[in-house]
């Protein structure tokens, strides 16, 4: 018996499957990071939001009697981006809540895999935001080998001591000589290595890049997201550090808070973010715009999940309008 | 040197190495050929014989029928057994001329033309007589491509080597073995359509073709143009878009840019046609894949795969599929018992399933998107397509689609993408 099939008879060797277990990949020197900044916690919180993620879209397929696709690795990504997204102090039903609204409600709602509006993780996240903000922005922990604002040797504000980098910027930057330290080159490296507050995966901006890299070379995602995202910032803080409206360099904007996790591993999220190349650079530079609004201006210290979230609203209008000629036309 | 090539486009493994040092050997025709009435584009050719008809090799069996139509000739001297229908590699069953082989090999008429002295219009209708049809897969009578419309001229001639279907090696066989007859009846085609500036096109993984070509390109008032081997360049606007840089307009034909494409296979039957009166009865196809012997033929039109198979060795196992053409483009069969035609460019087979199976929904990478040498949106022309809105598919431009299928090969969730623009086309049409 032959078999009869429409061509092409031949396919890349890159499969859905395949593409979530490289991403799963990329993001473990962050993960292994976060186990060695936050300790044993953050790997409990992690397997947690995994195997709450996984359940759960299995659970929804059975009630929605469609095939169960949890081996497409999917729900594993949205659990560990959940949990980097946490901070590594939350109580152990955090992370079950977070993955059942990431799963059921931001997935699953929508149709399940490639027809979510909202990066299920990032939409998790907001909705413990708005649920429990105690919980979620409350309380830090310190890192092993750090301070929570990155401010290595010298800790002349107590404030400082329970503060995140982004939020001592925004709460104390008009406490003397704060700016000056988060400013500082002890500070900016411990930033770039991950010695400061936050949540537990997006503090080491070393290792995610490592990871940023690794997808950016392997052609999983687009390097035109996560460098306009950059681009962006930095521009735009940039010209404002030099107008005097934020006494913080670019470098400390692009360092601190979650930019590196969200312009590598979430702005990037296919399904919800656009399919055209000249879209990856309007949605990149949107997000950076809007991070920057939200951390200057708005009333949260951090705005890299709003902005994307935000973004990923637009990204049908975005796909539409940035539609190429077809050739001949 | 300059390296030409088109935006868009996919690397699949070549494959090639497997029979692109096997020299063309001819095949003695089997007993029996069958030969369809229906062999390129076009509407079919009418029967001019009838069972217990004596034919030569090259009697005319079939006649053109309308403006785009072909004839057919006897690929062997003998009677013809029946007329009836039978399986074709295109799909469906075609009237076909069955003919039982005497094995004299009498020839109908056989010329030797001095062809320094013919003119254009005598080589047109040579070809259209000789029912020569473009060799390269898709089959266009080659006649009514040397025709351009009242009004319209051709400036530039390209031949076409440059096989970017993996696998298939007969073309580049044919610029090794044989490249002076080639570019002579490319110069005739030249004459034909009043162009003076010719230009053979060879991706770049033929190096062998390439240096081959270049000793005697001066001769014969040719430019070599070598393509960044990529897939598919050889697809006539990609092809025509990366030598000259102009778009062939939607709707329009390659003479709107001036620019006629030749494949090499069919330049080198123009030249035998025009040199020794020599219809259209063989062509060089190869067999490869899943056989003992990977090989290149040359065959007479209507012989049945199965007897290719076994010159080439067999198969290699259970043969799981059988595809005529490529792995790309090529139509799978469900029987062994269909015909060379004069559009086969090679025979495949696979002893297992060689695309992954595994399909997810779709996950908007994006990659169809980037890939599609006409700049299509292949993922949502699919998601329109998938919920029967036609009319916005083809406001997509579902109908600018060549179903090169470079977006279903990239697709991680292997999302059937050239099924249903096939699927949509057709419905358009009605």
């Amino acid at each position: 018996m032959l078999k009869v099939s429409s061509y092409p008879h031949i396919s890349s060797e890159t499969t859905t499957r395949k593409i979530m277990f490289i991403v799963i990949a990329a993001l473990m020197p962050a993960f292994f990071g976060s186990i060695f900044f936050f300790g044993i916690r953050a790997l409990i919180i992690t397997l947690i939001s995994i195997v709450s993620s996984f359940a759960c879209e299995a659970l929804c397929q059975a009630i929605r009697k469609k095939p169960i696709t949890i081996n497409d690795g999917s729900a594993i990504l949205t659990g560990l981006l959940l949990a980097f997204n946490l901070p590594s102090c939350v109580p152990y039903w955090v992370p079950v809540v977070g993955a059942f609204f990431a799963i059921a409600v931001a997935k699953q709602v929508f149709g399940g895999l490639g027809y979510n509006i909202f990066n299920p993780a990032l939409a998790g996240r907001a909705f413990l935001m708005a649920s429990w903000p105690s919980i979620m922005t409350g309380k830090w922990v310190v890192p092993r080998l750090g301070t929570m604002s990155g401010i290595v040797y010298s800790l002349p504000v107590e404030m400082t001591s329970n503060a995140t980098p982004l939020t001592a910027l925004k709460d104390y930057s008009s406490v003397l000589g704060l700016p000056e330290l988060l400013n500082a080159k002890s500070t900016i490296y411990s930033l770039f290595l991950g010695m400061r507050g936050g949540c537990l995966g997006e503090t080491s901006c070393l290792l995610l890049l490592i990871g940023g890299i690794i997808l950016i070379s392997f052609r999983i995602i687009d390097f035109r997201i996560p460098l306009s995202y950059f681009l962006a910032v930095f521009s735009l803080t940039g010209i404002l550090w030099l107008l005097g409206v934020t006494p913080v360099t670019p470098l400390f904007h692009i360092l601190s808070g979650g930019l590196f996790l969200g312009a590598f591993f979430m702005a990037t999220d296919y399904v919800t973010s656009p399919m055209t190349r000249k879209g990856r650079w309007i949605f990149g530079i949107g997000c950076g715009v809007i991070t920057v609004l939200i951390r200057l201006w708005g009333g949260y210290p951090e705005g890299v999940s709003y902005s994307i979230l935000l973004m990923n609203a637009t990204t049908p209008l975005i796909d539409k309008f940035t539609r190429s000629r077809i050739f001949g036309h | 040197m300059k390296r030409y090539t088109f935006p868009g486009g996919i690397h699949p493994k070549e494959n090639k190495s497997i029979t692109e040092d096997k020299k063309i050997t001819e095949i003695q025709p089997p007993d029996e050929i069958i030969v369809p009435l229906s062999q390129h584009t076009g509407s079919p050719s009418k029967p001019i014989v009838e069972k217990g008809s004596k034919v030569h090799i090259g009697t005319k069996i079939g006649e053109i029928t309308g403006f785009i139509s072909a004839n057919i000739h006897s690929p062997v001297s003998g009677e013809v057994k029946k007329m009836d229908t039978h399986p074709h590699p295109s799909g469906g069953e075609i009237l076909s001329v069955f003919i039982t082989n005497d094995g004299k090999d009498e020839w109908e008429n056989v010329s030797d033309r001095d062809v320094e002295s013919i003119s254009g219009g005598d080589i047109i209708e040579i070809v259209k007589e000789a029912g020569i049809v473009g060799l390269g897969g898709a089959a266009f009578p080659t006649h009514v491509k040397m025709s351009p419309p009242k009004g319209k001229q051709y400036d530039t001639l390209i031949l076409n080597g440059s096989e970017c279907e993996p696998y298939l090696t007969c073309d580049y066989r044919l610029m090794v073995e044989r490249p002076e007859d080639i570019l002579l009846g490319g110069r005739l085609i030249a004459r034909a359509i009043g162009v003076k500036r010719c230009i053979i096109a060879i991706e770049e993984n033929k190096p062998e073709a390439i240096r081959k070509m270049e000793k005697i390109v001066g001769r014969y008032d040719f430019e070599i143009s070598t393509l960044i081997t990529k897939y598919p360049e050889g697809a006539e606007k990609q092809l025509i878009w990366a030598i000259t840089e102009e778009e062939v307009p939607t709707g329009g034909l390659p003479v709107d840019v001036g620019v006629c494409v030749q494949n090499v296979g069919t330049a080198l039957a123009v030249y035998e046609a025009v040199k020794y009166n020599k219809p259209l009865i063989e062509r060089a196809i190869t067999v490869t894949g899943a056989v003992k012997r990977p090989s290149n033929f040359k065959v007479r039109i209507g012989t049945p795969f199965k007897e290719l198979i076994e010159k080439a060795g067999g198969y290699l196992g259970i043969p799981y599929k059988l595809i005529s053409g490529g792995p790309m483009m090529g139509i799978s069969q469900y029987t062994d018992d269909v015909p060379v035609v004069k559009g086969t460019t090679g025979i495949l087979v696979f002893k297992e399933e060689t695309n992954s199976l595994v399909r997810t929904a779709c996950i908007r990478c994006g990659r169809c998107i980037n890939v599609c040498p006409m700049n299509l949106m292949p993922t949502k022309i699919l998601a329109y397509i998938e919920n029967g809105d036609f009319s916005n598919a083809k406001e997509l431009g579902v109908l600018d689609c060549m179903e090169c299928g470079s977006c279903e090969y990239i697709c991680p969730a292997r999302r059937p993408i050239v099924h249903n623009i096939k699927l949509a086309k057709l419905r358009l049409s009605k």
